[in-house]
């Protein structure tokens, strides 16, 4: 966990993950406030990864956006994202790095890879899945659909609402990584990609 | 229970300052209800939750917390019903997250809402929004009343969110999220915010005083009595929210006497003029020895008296207290919200009582007035208003 905007729950599920799975227990990621009722986790026994509170940041057609959420590995091997997929916009998996003294979001080589028994964050500010040119605006509230590809042919389908956000204006690098890429120079996310 | 109450307790109710004269202390001694000891503010206060999902909304029935804001929005001109959807799933789920303390998606706060506090937000439907979504508003704009003074920065409005917390930091937290999310499809038109006794402070059972040192409350339905007063069998009940200030400087030049009788209650323990107990029925046909009536026919408690259950509303009043002006003039008052099943049958009928004939009308004054509808509850997965706008 390296970013202090982590869920409570995300963290109980963490904890359980890693403390309740040998018992058969792993799922019960509720809230520990007094009266609660339990919050939904990811089924007892996931099978592969699931995504957790996903949000995509709502953006007008043809602007570059983003995708958040937490990926829930409940397995004991790893996974590898290789890709995502959605009807809304050509999609890449993208992290963020530093280049020229400033940060910049640039294509994850690899992949994302969610260790075993562990969450990985997708968040402003660090790694998300890119929306690259919505065909649509993608309205505060609507429900955006969006699959991601695992590096062993699997597929994992997952529907995100998008919420109205003023952050998350990180600059695009598409840098060398990219065949046929344009020039590495800096583009904000929500300004109109080329 | 049979047992004598500790010495504790006893002193701890005596200090929350809620009885005083010997006959009040009596009372408090043999009546099992009052016995329950103020229990202290622990870390439980913070983690406290209530549920969010459920038939009807949360924020109603339950006592209130020591803290809200009003908040109330006009729709966007280009909101149409769709869009007003689409707002609405996502301030529900905020609110579903916000009030289990677990932060909202995109929350950049995120540690500001660990600590719910009993937080609920309480959604309610202006006449404008039920316009917008090509329906019959179940609530009207009300009448008005010779005694309003209403300011436009007060009154009316689309959408309420009554957003309510043991915490005040809790409520700025949840106030922050959700307007952010109403922005793209509404204005912010006011925002009222208002407190009551801080937890732990007298127990949940005692009625609490507004800034005119008034027990404020004491006919409110309680327990099972507040269903036929407040809740329509589809889960919906009707909100008043109205902005009263209260003219201090001139209350201050009253004696206790004088006050006692524009109200009709004792002030130092809401006794009605014709008993002893806060409790005791009022008698409106007891005479002193004078032949005069007990409880005077102008006081406020004669004029707002309601007996048939299914009549009555459920107060649930914050205070205000805003910045004195330079000659020490308070800004102060009750932000009156009120729940029932039917403003127009039950609440009008009491204010144009009160706006007719009430001695306290000298000493405060509406300053602002709104009405909503608020919707029925909604199950995990969906959102609250879908019955008017899927």
């Amino acid at each position: 966990m390296r970013n202090p905007s982590i869920r409570r729950r995300t963290l109980s599920v963490t904890v359980l993950a890693g403390v309740l799975a040998t018992l058969g227990l792993a799922g019960c990621g509720g809230d520990s406030s007094s009266g609660a009722t339990p919050a939904p986790g990811p089924s007892t026994v996931a099978a592969t990864l699931t995504v957790k509170d996903p949000w995509v940041k709502a953006a007008t057609a043809g602007t570059m956006t983003a995708a958040f959420g937490v990926l829930v590995n409940d397995t004991g091997a790893d996974i590898t994202i290789t890709s995502a997929e959605s009807p809304a916009s050509p999609m890449e998996l993208h992290e963020m790095t530093m280049k020229d003294g400033k940060m910049v979001m640039q294509p994850k080589q690899g992949g994302f890879v969610i260790k075993a028994r562990s969450t990985h964050e997708l968040n402003p500010g660090g790694d998300h899945l890119m929306l690259m040119k919505p065909a649509a605006a993608i309205e505060a509230g609507d429900e955006v659909s969006f699959t991601l590809k695992l590096a062993d042919g699997s597929t994992v389908p997952f529907t995100a609402i998008a919420k109205p956000f003023a952050g998350a204006g990180e600059s695009y690098d598409p840098g060398m990584a990219m065949p046929g890429s344009a020039p590495a120079s800096a583009m904000p996310m929500g300004s109109t990609a080329p | 229970m049979t047992s004598r109450p500790s010495p504790v307790s006893r002193r701890r109710l005596l200090a929350g300052g809620a009885v005083a004269g010997l006959g009040a202390v009596a009372a408090a001694v043999v009546t099992t209800d009052r016995e329950t000891p103020v229990q202290a503010a622990g870390p439980d206060t913070g983690t406290a939750t209530v549920p969010f999902y459920g038939a009807r909304q949360a924020g109603v029935a339950q006592d209130p917390p020591a803290h809200a804001a009003f908040v109330a929005f006009t729709l966007a001109g280009g909101t149409d019903k769709r869009a007003v959807a689409r707002m609405m799933r996502l301030l529900t789920d905020d609110a579903a997250r916000l009030t289990q303390g677990e932060p909202a998606l995109g929350d950049t706060d995120a540690t500001l809402a660990v600590l719910p506090a009993r937080l609920t937000v309480t959604f309610g439907f202006g006449p404008g929004l039920y316009a917008v979504a090509g329906q019959r508003s179940p609530v009207a704009e009300l009448p008005a009343f010779a005694i309003d003074r209403l300011d436009k920065r007060w009154s009316g409005g689309d959408l309420l969110l009554q957003i309510c917390a043991d915490d005040p930091l809790t409520v700025t937290h949840t106030q922050r999220m959700l307007i952010k999310d109403a922005r793209p499809f509404a204005a912010v038109r006011w925002v009222q915010q208002g407190f009551r006794r801080s937890p732990g402070v007298q127990s949940p059972e005692h009625t609490q005083r507004n800034v005119l040192g008034q027990l404020d409350g004491t006919a409110n339905p309680r327990g099972p009595a507040i269903d036929p007063a407040v809740w329509n069998a589809d889960g919906s009940t009707q909100l008043v929210v109205r902005r009263i200030r209260a003219e201090i400087e001139k209350w201050d030049l009253l004696s206790v006497t004088d006050k006692e009788n524009a109200v009709g209650r004792r002030m130092a323990t809401g006794a009605p003029l014709s008993g002893t107990d806060e409790h005791d029925e009022p008698d409106f046909t007891a005479l002193d020895d004078a032949g005069l009536p007990k409880i005077p026919d102008f006081s406020h408690v004669t004029r707002a008296h309601v007996t048939d259950p299914a009549m009555k509303i459920l107060r649930r009043p914050y205070n205000y207290d805003g910045v004195p002006n330079a000659l020490g003039h308070p800004d102060a008052g009750l932000i009156f919200a009120a729940f029932q099943r039917d403003i127009a049958r039950q609440f009008v009928p009491i204010q144009q009582r009160l706006a007719d004939k009430d001695l306290l009308n000298e000493w405060i004054t509406p300053i602002g007035s709104a009405v909503f509808a608020v919707p029925p509850g909604c199950r995990e997965g969906g959102w609250i208003g879908e019955q008017v706008l899927a």
